[in-house]
């Protein structure tokens, strides 16, 4: 039944209400794409949101939606897990959300391996309180609250997940329909928590902020797009490639023709390797999107489970338990 | 038992164990109270901790106690003022002495009443020597030295030997009262069948200071004590303190609706035992979910709640005010969940362990916006159970957000129970929707019950009824966002309409202790219940205008309360707070009171409550039985 529904099934009836413009509007449309490719149960689905532009996104998603509080959605989202596993849960958050007031429920529901997919809209903003910096707001960001430029130092989200332990980090762009759209399904796919980060234009706050490397110009130079097994080439032709230095412990940009045999082929298993695609910034080194890390490893809902044999089954009886220990009769 | 123990026989004792944190105190109360219920006493017990968990040795701050209050019955409160101390070292001797009776047996660890041990209890001169023990009965035993001589055949360290003190002096207290050693030796046996030496040893002590008691009565050194046997009704029974009785009826509450339940906390004190009580129930259908912080837990009981599970999150009052925000997201959303609050003295960090009413604002008021929501408090051990029931059937009949109040004196407190039968129990209705709507989703789900206003607990999984939820505002009929003034306005009205139809279903408000009208109500809610209670029986044998009423239903309140306070010319109402419940009687039902107030962080006596309430009756009604009053518990 499922398997027949397009992207439209899963768009609800109510008017969206993001600025003109914004790139929320991509995020949404590739989302409802891939929700109609993967043949998503819309009974089994569930978009769990906090507070933010982005968090408005289940009102307009056709399937079940939870719009909670400010940087709880992983908390919410975990309850709602473990209630029911069976559900394909995707917690909806923006970068104030899910790295400022809720900071502490990411990083929980990263450790733990919950079986969410994390989609971090980061548009490097508060837009819904009109315009202050963010924790990931790049220092000397003018704002209504910082109107000599910010002085905090930014908090780079992939790190922070990778730091967390999470299994599943994957990038991308909010345009990029390709691109979102694969990590999306690769997401989707995964058996564990999945942080997404999508760089997210607030057309009215931080009007592109990303453009270093989301520039129809500069793309092809400024971004890397990482593929499990394959060189980590980028540029024209796949001119350019990535060599790790053995002395300054980190990634280089090389000639990939003249020295093929030393550009790097990714492998998502490799810890060490994320942090370093997690840490290059456009316009210095490309941009690292696509899946940059991702491992098997036991879902928190799994380990519950094992904990909770019955499964939150009755198989025993309140009677009997209250009489288990010592008891006496008066006659 | 012995014709001087017939003799001798009392209507209750009260007794209390004190020492070290690591002295075992804890354990030896446990114990004992397991064979003075096997021999058919009434009992109430209360244990108190220190707020460190291995304060310096010998500290009057690392004191651990355990009060018994043991007879007749019926017994409901740990006692006023012990008649027999146990004290370990100079320590529980300098913090217990300020609160035993006249006259009381005080049994001391002499091995312990060195220079330094007197030293490190702050005491300057020997308490034993300077008088300052005149007037007890103190019994001088070296309870270390002949614990360590009775386990030596077992080989123990010299740390682990001295460690069985506890039930050498078991043993001892166990033949004053001339009770049976059966249960506790089969308790040894279980819980050290895989160490035999510790067991063996544990054995010997016991037996030890049980025979030390036979030889010195001989020389009518130990005094020997009785306690009459209660008139309980016929049944089963079981001892249960407050934590395991509330874990056993939310895992009861969870059966009688048939669905699974959720139970997400963080750790804190005085609300961890109910954590560990449920993370035993597994069998029951009670998951239990150990969150990162106070906010995770609610939250997580909330997406429980929405995926169709009974949602319950547990703290005290700190922890119950970071999760604020999330349960006015809950009465926004329209969702069952259970909030339940173990007081402790605050504010801010307080006092951890020791017990308060304090947080009754926080539940009827500390939200923001008008955010109301039904409240309910335990009022005894056993209590603890029917009220999680009571607080489930209210929150998945209305879907809201139910407070269930208990204390940190409830949650450690035991009694004797009459083990319920699951039967007598009416099955917990949940609000299904009413066949698959014809029209607008959205609409349907938040088509409420004319009566109680719940509405239809939808989950995902259930297909074809996707609908969207959360803490926007929304409208009224169509269950969709909505930023109309008007709207807002009648959306306010219906949850505040929605908390006061609690109390149609809810029964009316009974009488303790007492007539329907009279000269004065004493009016208390929660753990108060036990010692007010005796307070009143004991006024009542001298006057009878003097009635107790307990209130289970703090929001909103039985219907007929307002009438019923109407039939007294005052209403007194005593509270481990500065007069909380007496602002809400004023708020609600506009009733004048006179609050009895005590913030010590310990119960109150039931002296003191006689004394209050009788001073009021005297300006009441002008007369003063307070010269004529007598003490004792039970009948
Ligand atoms: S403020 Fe920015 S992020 Fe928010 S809806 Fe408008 S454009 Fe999008």
């Amino acid at each position: 039944m499922s398997a027949s529904l397009t992207a439209r099934d899963y768009a609800t009836s109510q008017e969206v209400r993001w600025c003109p413009g914004c790139g929320d509007y991509a995020i949404l449309k590739t989302m409802t794409r891939v929700l109609a490719d993967v043949g998503a149960e819309r009974e089994n689905t569930v978009f769990v949101s906090g507070i933010g532009c982005s968090s408005r996104f289940p009102y307009y998603v056709e399937t079940y939606g939870f719009h909670t509080i400010h940087g709880r959605a992983p908390a919410v989202a975990t309850g709602l897990k473990l209630a029911n596993p069976e559900l394909d849960i995707w917690v909806v958050t923006g970068d104030g959300d899910g790295l400022s007031i809720g900071g502490n429920h990411l990083l929980h529901a990263l450790r733990r391996n919950v079986s969410l997919k994390i989609l971090l809209f980061n548009n490097e903003i508060y837009g819904l309180t009109k315009g202050q910096y963010s924790p990931t707001s790049r220092l000397g960001t003018r704002s209504p609250s910082s109107p000599a430029g910010s002085y905090d130092a930014p908090v780079s989200p992939g790190l922070f997940a990778l730091g967390s332990g999470a299994r599943f980090i994957a990038r991308a762009i909010d345009v990029d329909k390709t691109g979102l759209g694969g990590v999306l399904e690769a997401a989707h796919r995964y058996d564990g928590a999945a942080f997404v980060e999508i760089y997210q234009n607030c057309i009215v706050y931080n009007e592109d902020v990303f453009e270093a490397f989301t520039d129809r110009e500069h793309a092809t130079e400024r971004q890397v797009h990482a593929r499990h097994g394959e060189p980590l080439v980028f540029g024209k032709a796949n001119s350019k490639g990535l060599r790790f230095d053995m002395t300054s412990m980190s990634l280089e940009v090389i000639d990939a023709q003249e020295r093929a045999d030393e550009v790097l082929v990714h492998d998502e298993t490799n810890p060490m390797l994320a942090q370093l695609l997690l840490s290059m910034e456009a316009p210095a080194m490309p941009q690292a999107l696509g899946v940059i890390y991702r491992v098997e490893d036991e879902t928190f809902e799994s380990a519950f489970y094992g904990n909770h044999p019955t499964q939150l089954k009755r198989t025993g009886k309140v009677a009997d338990a209250l009489r288990n220990t010592n008891t006496w009769t008066v006659e | 038992m012995s014709a001087k123990q017939q003799e001798l026989h009392e209507p209750s004792v009260v007794v209390r164990f004190a020492g070290d944190s690591g002295d075992g105190v804890q354990l030896m109360g446990t114990q004992f109270v397991s064979s003075t219920a096997l021999a058919g006493s009434d009992f109430a017990t209360f244990p108190d901790y220190p707020a460190e968990i291995r304060a310096p040795a010998g500290t009057t701050f690392g004191v651990s106690a355990y009060q018994i209050n043991l007879g007749a019955g019926p017994i409901t409160t740990a006692g006023d003022a012990p008649q027999m101390l146990v004290a370990f070292n100079p320590a529980a001797l300098k913090v217990s002495l300020p609160l035993i009776a006249d006259g009381a047996a005080i049994i001391v660890n002499t091995t312990n009443f060195t220079r330094r041990g007197l030293a490190k209890a702050g005491y300057e001169e020997d308490p034993r020597s300077d008088g300052s023990l005149d007037g007890y009965q103190l019994i001088e035993v070296d309870i270390t030295r002949l614990t360590l001589e009775a386990v030596k055949p077992f080989g123990l360290a010299k740390s682990d030997a001295g460690r069985c003190k506890n039930f050498w002096a078991l043993g001892l207290v166990q033949w004053m009262f001339g009770l049976e050693l059966e249960a506790i030796e089969e308790w040894i046996n279980r819980k050290f069948a895989k160490n035999a030496s510790v067991r063996q040893a544990n054995l010997a002590a016991l037996h030890a200071g049980n025979a030390y008691g036979e030889t010195a009565a001989l020389a009518a050194a130990v005094p020997q004590l009785g306690v009459r046997k209660a008139k309980f009704a016929p049944g089963t029974y079981r001892g249960v303190r407050g934590g395991e009785a509330l874990a056993l009826g939310l895992a009861a509450a969870g059966e009688l609706a048939d669905r699974p339940m959720l139970f997400c906390s963080y750790p804190i004190t005085p609300a961890s035992p109910l954590l560990h009580h449920l993370a035993r129930l597994g069998k029951l259908g009670v998951g239990v979910f150990q969150a990162e912080d106070e906010i995770a837990a609610v939250c997580a009981a909330i997406g429980a709640s929405f995926g169709g599970a009974i949602g319950v999150t547990s703290s005290s009052g700190p922890g119950i005010a970071l999760k604020t925000e999330a349960i006015a997201l809950a009465i926004n959303a329209e969702l069952p969940l259970l909030i339940i609050d173990s007081q402790r003295g605050g504010p801010s960090t307080g006092l951890p362990t020791k017990t308060e009413q304090s947080d009754l604002y926080q539940a009827v008021y500390g939200r923001n916006a008008d955010a109301p929501l039904p409240v309910v408090a335990a009022r005894s051990p056993s209590d603890c159970f029917d009220v999680a029931i009571e607080a489930t059937r209210i929150a998945l009949r209305h879907m809201t957000p139910v407070f269930l109040l208990t204390d940190g004196y409830l949650a450690n407190a035991a009694e004797p129970w009459l083990i319920p039968e699951m039967d007598a129990y009416a099955p917990i209705e949940t609000n299904a929707l009413a066949g698959k709507p014809s029209g607008d989703v959205q609409t349907a789900v938040f088509e409420r019950n004319r009566k109680s206003f719940g509405r239809p607990w939808v989950s995902p999984g259930m297909p074809e009824l996707m609908h969207r939820i959360g803490g926007l505002e929304k409208d009224i009929s169509t269950g969709h966002i909505s930023y109309e003034a008007e709207n807002h306005q009648a959306m306010t009205q219906l949850r505040a309409d929605k908390v006061t139809s609690v109390a149609e279903f809810i029964p009316e408000q009974a009488i303790e202790v007492g007539a329907s009208e009279g000269a004065v109500a004493v009016v208390g809610w929660g753990s108060t219940y036990g010692a007010i209670y005796q307070a009143v029986r004991r006024i009542a044998r001298l006057d009878d205008r003097v009635s107790h009423i307990h209130i289970r239903h703090i929001n909103p309140f039985p219907n007929n309360l307002a009438e019923l306070l109407a039939g007294f010319d005052r209403i007194v109402v005593p509270e481990m707070n500065m007069g909380q419940l007496s602002t809400v009687l004023r708020d609600k039902l506009g009733v004048r009171t006179v609050p009895f107030a005590k913030v010590t962080g310990q119960p109150f006596l039931i002296q003191e409550v006689v004394e209050f309430v009788l001073g009021q009756l005297a300006e009441v009604t002008g007369d003063d039985v307070r010269p004529r009053i007598v003490q004792g518990e039970g009948t």
